[in-house]
């Protein structure tokens, strides 16, 4: 009782000091309009604009079968450190419906750059750290058997076994005549030694709504909208390699850019098998601060 | 006694974080060239680099009355940032009135935005659309010239 009295204790403070940290960059710094892709789970070969910072907040609902529906949140600080680089941070958390909230652990990617330009297919690296615990259901990714039965298992027990894991991702993008292409393969490796690896993928396209851009500032211009589809899943272990007790999803998507610097996006997903969850609605709202590296090399007294 | 822990820890986090953070902008102004000239130099040199069927491109949109103001709306969203609300340049990219780009092919121009000078801080831009690519260059094409090689800055009183 008093472990799940802390454990909410500790989700509050995160989000106050999450909502605080928001609104003093905010007050800070300018914003820009972006051209966010609808993309929740695929990643494009697109990378933050150098010394811009990304505030990103996103939601999952998701229904769960043999247990409660949940709600799970993330948020995310993703800076670009120089046009070939951009580092991201993750705070995730979740909230499962007759049951707690718990803070599940944190993230920190980064993607990188390889080649100077573009080409006929765009290759990114990608290299996450995560310290999470089982309780995580953002399912910002699926791999291995990663499967709906997981997410039944209530809070204080599914929390108390945490996981150390890297996950490395080829992202590969593809952009023409408007259309984005993007596939992601993915492993995974639990940084214990018994655990084998892991893999999954996603796949995604989408296109603005307009290719050209309207001669005056609008919210409800065409251009201002994305569209796209994505598919990802489960494709196994180095122990049983393939489509067997894995799951997948197909999520229709949409992005809103806003001229504000606020870009709004949507997708339901659902899920493609027996071990899938049937439902899973995500949401999220982002903003682009632009000019933040000059700003902190400012604030810690950097002269140039 | 284990929530202060966790609290401690998380603060630890934070802090981490934050002085990564800082680490990397810094590291990212470092890279940025002391001078104009220096600036002007390797940005301008990338122009060399264009091939050749890239340069002889036509501009689409050449003409169409709606591109100007368009392609300056797209400017102020995702150029301005770095070469100054009047294209005027800034610390970390070019002057667009200079003589370079304004005697620069429309192709020279839509293929630099495409591809970026990724090594010199510019970002590829191949995520807007083609169509917005033309419009931003026909508003470039637009800009009234430099009358001298010195670099021009504007200088906005509004922004002091």
């Amino acid at each position: 009782m008093s472990g799940e009295c802390r454990v909410g204790r500790e989700v509050v403070s995160f989000g106050r000091l999450a909502a605080c940290a928001f609104l003093f960059t905010v007050s800070l710094v300018r914003s820009a309009p972006a051209q966010e892709s609808p993309y929740i789970v695929t990643y494009d070969h697109y990378l933050e604009e150098p010394g811009n910072l990304e505030l990103e907040y996103f939601s999952t609902f998701g229904t769960q079968r043999g247990g409660n529906d949940f709600h799970s949140y993330w948020m995310e600080l993703e800076y670009g450190a120089t046009a070939w680089w951009t580092t991201e941070f993750y705070l995730d958390g979740q909230t499962t419906f007759g049951d707690s909230a718990v803070f599940t652990g944190f993230r920190w990617e980064n993607r990188v750059r390889p080649l100077a330009q573009e080409h006929f297919i765009n290759p990114v690296l990608y290299v996450e750290y995560e310290q999470i615990n089982e309780a995580d259901k953002i399912i910002k990714e699926v791999e291995g058997h990663d499967v709906e039965s997981d997410h039944a298992v209530p809070n204080a027990i599914a929390r108390q076994t945490l996981n150390h894991e890297l996950e490395f991702k080829l992202l590969l993008s593809k952009t023409f005549k408007g259309w984005n292409v993007a596939v992601n393969p993915l492993a995974t490796k639990n940084l214990l030694p018994s655990d084998p690896w892991e893999f999954g993928y996603a796949i995604g396209a989408s296109r603005p709504l307009a290719l050209k851009a309207s001669a005056y500032q609008c919210n409800f211009c065409r251009e201002n909208f994305i569209a796209g589809v994505e598919l990802y899943g489960g494709l196994g272990d180095t122990q049983d390699f393939g489509l067997h007790e894995t799951s997948h999803y197909l999520a229709p998507a949409m992005a809103w850019n806003l001229p504000s610097g606020w870009t709004v996006r949507l997708s339901p997903g659902f899920g493609l098998n027996d071990n899938s969850h049937r439902l899973l609605l995500r949401w999220g709202l982002s903003r682009e601060i632009t000019g933040f590296g000059k700003v902190v090399t400012r604030m810690f007294g950097a002269h140039r | 006694m284990k929530a202060m822990l966790s609290r401690v820890s998380i603060c630890a986090r934070v802090l981490l974080l934050s002085g990564f953070l800082t680490y990397i902008a810094s590291a990212h102004g470092d890279s940025i060239p002391a001078s104009h000239d220096h600036l002007r130099h390797h940005h301008f040199a990338e122009f060399a680099r264009v091939p050749e069927k890239a340069r002889g491109r036509r501009n689409p949109l050449e003409g169409d009355a709606d591109s100007i103001p368009a392609g300056s709306k797209l400017f102020a969203q995702h150029c301005a940032e770095c070469h100054g609300k009047s294209a005027e340049g800034g610390r970390k990219a070019p002057n667009l009135h200079a003589g370079e780009v304004q005697n620069a092919t429309p192709g020279t121009l839509f293929w630099i935005l495409t591809n970026g000078i990724v090594r010199r801080g510019m970002p590829v831009w191949s995520k807007l659309p083609e169509p917005e690519r033309w419009q931003i260059v026909t508003y470039i094409k637009s800009l009234q010239p430099s009358t001298s090689t010195e670099m021009h800055v504007h200088h906005d009183p509004t922004t002091r």
